[in-house]
């Protein structure tokens, strides 16, 4: 069998790129390293849905962010994950940054991001966000920025193309690259893939993937960003606030999430290791003093959660959408903030560079691309649970107290296209464990449940793969084996 | 919809639900406990060591064995019970939704609710330890389920975090699995648990208990393999030069129980610092019929006396629809309990000025131990001590019970707030009590 297209990375980059692909005639694989899609860049970061005016003209990912930006419109309405414009300031603590914003303005509209206003009133900015800094001076709100759940888009990405026929391996690391008469042959651990057209969208590891090919044209360092998360209702924001952006990032955000919480950070950190994301007690300052230049009031007894993320930094400061020399081979790299808003317009680049390269886009006739919106026990009214119960009574189980996750919205996770594996693949997939308990009274039960439904020991069961099993063994196991021992010893 | 009607409607089947409806059921009243799990008895069911029981019933029992009682209790009074049943929200007007795998959605009316929802652990993101978030790390509780319901260990070599009970005991219980235990490791400078827990959890079996130190980094990207810890100083900050690497292959977290309020906050009623929701002496939250004991309330050294505010409770609720229920009785002037130096929170918060004939169960907890004090109640308005009483020591996991008749205590009705201190004993006199 040889594939059409093979996508390395299991991102919402690659994703996205499978999503777009998957509505044409061709036969497509993407192959995921880790033991889930969704859990390296794309599973920790601000999931913000940039208005498009922060990166410098010179470069590309300014144009795909503002063009991402909106399609996100008609995205959201097929494939129904968590999205909402809810606008962003860019605020101003000094007059000398006035200038700044102005600037960013003007740029702004002329290269067609909507509705840029610079706010000087500062009743009305307050009675926009009363939770800000009485120290703003101005600030400049994008009203088309938005909020988007990061690693949902991602597995709704998934979902769909899996449901037009692009094929899914998880825990299959590349290890080895060939490329003769036209067609590449994929080494992963244990398997071998063979396709004419092969798309590098490793994440942190892409520079390696290249390299592989002798393609070493472009470096990529992890920068590391630590967030705090808080409770929900801890407090309420209207706006995701920016302070003014620096060289290296957008700055400490504050930010409200969909799901209702809030969270601060992140930082900004250049590091070597692409599997640190361990955050850091000068980190974590860091991102509470810096989020308190925005808002100085931050519910502190009510944070759950800390955790990191890493970017993807290419030495070249731009995104890296290339056709390269290696005939059928296309690099999709570097792609950092804002990479999560222009992936709709990255996904339409790969498409066009494919085109060149002579594969015939013909679209499928059976193509769907509604993914339906996941039913959620917290949508639905009295009566309609009601009814759900009567038909289906894993409604009526409660696993997840903090979130009100039913059984059943749990069984959909794991049966979906796609479907979870492991207990952060749930978690993230329908949020038993993202609550205040981290999972102190939804843990047993959700392992109890892939236990079940996957049919391994509850010793099997993982939080993310590998070596990351919750429980050794059974209780009295310890003690037997050295009674064991003590009689071989004998 | 399935409709139930009760008087009174008991939310959570542990030891403070089971204890209340028992109550109530004695009186005459019709009682319904919700329960979310597929069994009464709460979390005493995976408290399988001894200690429970010395004031209630004069013997020590394990967790299931007192549990057991009660459930036999509810059961020869024929108490109804749902099981698997989670609540969902509560109304003002005192209807409670719930929904479970058989009924489907569940509409409870109700003249009184007992909330019996216990409390939860404080976690890791509480209480914002730097580091990869690997597996292998537990609440001590969590820990406990595994190892005393499910039957599986989590892990062979173990840090607990925290010199809470539940931490003690599990290191105990780990170390009779073959398991070892490197370290206890408390932030301050004494122990949060009771002392026979130290003495019989840790002395006994040679655990070390490392006193002014938390962990400050967690090490291993997939598995936990070892924790950084630091010692710390008075702000709880690291000093630097302090860190020391232990290896484990799970992290046990007992840091601190919080009341579960979520459900209460939902229904309107006002929470306190302590979390649990603000009530008066009656222990009647902010919304009229709505009442609160146990850990749902404020978290207790012991189920004995989860059990003892259980009933009163209970019997308040009684109370309220005996005499009150119906009859548009307008709240009445109230002063407020306010914790001042020491004390970390008060029970109750308010007292109805009309009960101050009554005798007034105040029930608090110091923020750190200290020794030869003085426990003062301050009437803030009049800037008059109206009680006071020496302890020889006071430490945060002993929880401090008074009994206190204010009308006795001569205190002048225009009192609006009651100040309650933990003071150094003033040198005028040595008594010791």
């Amino acid at each position: 069998m040889i594939y059409d297209v093979i996508i390395i990375g299991g991102g919402v980059t690659g994703c996205c790129i499978a999503r777009t692909l998957s509505k044409y005639d061709l036969k497509i694989a993407l192959l995921e390293k880790k033991a889930d899609i969704s859990m390296g860049t794309t599973k920790a970061n601000s999931g913000v849905v940039h208005a498009g005016y922060a990166a410098d003209r010179q470069y590309i990912k300014r144009h795909l962010s503002i063009h991402g930006n909106k399609l996100y419109t008609q995205a959201y309405r097929e494939l129904n994950f968590p999205f909402q414009r809810i606008g962003s300031f860019v605020v101003a603590v000094e007059d000398s940054q006035i200038k700044d914003l102005e600037d960013e303005r003007k740029k702004g509209i002329q290269d067609g991001v909507p509705n840029l206003e610079l706010i000087f009133d500062k009743k009305r900015i307050k009675h926009m966000e009363p939770s800000l800094t009485d120290d703003a001076v101005a600030v400049l709100h994008a009203p088309t920025a938005g909020l988007v759940s990061p690693y949902e888009l991602t597995f709704a990405l998934a979902e769909n193309a899996a449901m037009n026929g692009v094929k899914f391996f998880r825990s299959h690391e590349v290890v080895k690259i060939k490329h003769t008469d036209y067609t590449f042959t994929v080494r992963t651990f244990g398997d071998e893939f063979k396709c004419r057209n092969l798309i590098n969208a490793a994440g942190l590891y892409s520079a390696n993937i290249s390299k592989m090919l002798g393609l070493d044209y472009f470096d990529i360092m992890p920068r590391k960003g630590e967030y705090i998360l808080f409770d929900r209702n801890a407090m309420h924001l209207n706006k995701i606030l920016f302070p003014i952006p620096t060289v290296v990032s957008k700055g400490i955000l504050v930010c409200p999430t969909l799901h209702g919480n809030t969270f601060v950070g992140p930082n900004a950190q250049n590091i070597t290791d692409t599997e640190d994301t361990s955050t850091t007690e000068a980190g974590l300052k860091e991102i509470l003093e810096g989020a308190r230049k925005l808002v100085p009031n931050l519910p502190l007894r009510a944070s759950i959660r800390n955790f990191a993320g890493l970017r993807a930094v290419p030495d070249t400061h731009d995104f890296i959408i290339d056709n390269t020399d290696v005939y059928g081979f296309i690099n999709v790299a570097g792609i950092l903030s804002p990479g999560l808003t222009s992936c709709f317009a990255i996904a339409e680049k790969v498409k066009e560079f494919l085109e060149l390269l002579g594969v015939v886009m013909k679209v499928k006739e059976d193509y769907n691309p509604i993914r339906p919106r996941p039913e959620r026990f917290k949508d639905l009214s009295k009566e309609e649970l009601d009814q759900k119960i009567q038909e289906d009574p894993t409604w009526g189980k409660i696993i997840c107290r903090c979130e009100m996750i039913p059984e059943r919205e749990i069984l959909d996770a794991i049966h979906a296209p796609v479907g979870a594996r492991t207990v952060d693949g749930i978690k993230f997939r329908c949020r038993p464990g993202m609550g205040r308990c981290d999972g102190g009274f939804c843990r047993p039960r959700v392992i109890e449940i892939l236990s079940r439904e996957l049919n391994i020991n509850y010793e099997e069961v993982t939080k993310k793969g590998e070596d990351t099993n919750y429980l050794m063994c059974h209780t009295k196991d310890l003690l037997l084996n050295e009674i064991k021992r003590g009689e071989e010893a004998e | 919809m399935k409709k139930y009607e009760a008087d009174v409607v008991i939310i959570g089947g542990g030891s403070a639900g089971m204890a209340a409806a028992i109550e109530v059921k004695k009186a005459g009243l019709d009682v319904l406990i919700i329960e979310r799990d597929y069994e009464l008895g709460g979390i005493l069911l995976q408290c399988i060591h001894v200690g429970f029981g010395l004031h209630e019933f004069g013997e020590e029992l394990t967790g299931p064995q007192y549990a057991q009682k009660f459930i036999n209790q509810v059961n020869e009074l024929e108490i109804p019970y749902l099981l698997d049943t989670m609540v969902i929200e509560i109304t003002q007007d005192k209807t409670v939704y719930a929904v479970n795998n058989k009924d489907g959605l569940i509409m409870v009316e109700s003249k009184a609710i007992i909330l019996a929802m216990g409390c939860r652990e404080r976690t890791r993101g509480a209480i914002n330890i730097p580091g990869f978030r690997p597996a292998g790390i537990f609440t001590a509780g969590q820990a406990q389920r595994f190892v005393n319901i499910e039957g599986y260990l989590p892990g062979k070599t173990f840090v607990i975090l925290g010199s809470g009970d539940i931490g003690m005991i599990m290191a105990r219980r780990l170390t009779w699995e073959g398991c070892e235990v490197k370290a206890v490791v408390e932030i301050n400078p004494y122990v949060s648990g009771l002392i026979r827990n130290q003495v019989q959890c840790l002395e006994d079996f040679n655990i070390p208990l490392i006193l002014g130190y938390t962990v400050t980094k967690i090490h291993g990207k997939e598995k936990i393999r070892g924790v950084t810890i630091s010692k710390v100083d008075t702000n709880f900050d690291r000093i630097v030069g302090s860190d020391r690497f232990i290896e484990c292959d799970a992290l046990l977290l007992s840091v601190g129980l919080i009341p579960e309020n979520e459900l209460t906050l939902n229904a309107g009623a006002e929470l306190s610092s302590n979390n649990g929701p603000v009530v008066d002496n009656n222990l009647e939250s902010t919304i009229e019929g709505v009442f609160a004991c146990g850990n749902v309330l404020q978290v207790h050294d012991l189920v004995d006396m989860v059990t003892a505010e259980a009933k009163r409770a209970g019997n308040l609720a009684i109370e309220y629809i005996n005499e009150r229920y119906g009859k548009e009785v307008k709240r009445e002037k109230q002063i407020r309990c306010i914790a001042g130096d020491n004390v970390g929170y008060i029970k109750p918060d308010l007292i109805n000025l009309s009960d101050i004939s009554k005798e007034t169960m105040f029930t608090f907890r110091v923020k750190y131990p200290d020794r030869r004090i003085q426990i003062q109640f301050r009437d803030k308005e009049n800037n008059q001590l109206i009680y006071k009483k020496n302890k020889v020591y006071v430490i945060p996991s002993e929880m401090v019970e008074i009994k206190l008749n204010l009308e006795e205590n001569q205190i002048d009705t225009g009192c609006q707030h009651l100040i309650i201190d933990v003071v150094p004993r003033p040198e005028v006199l040595i008594e010791e009590e």
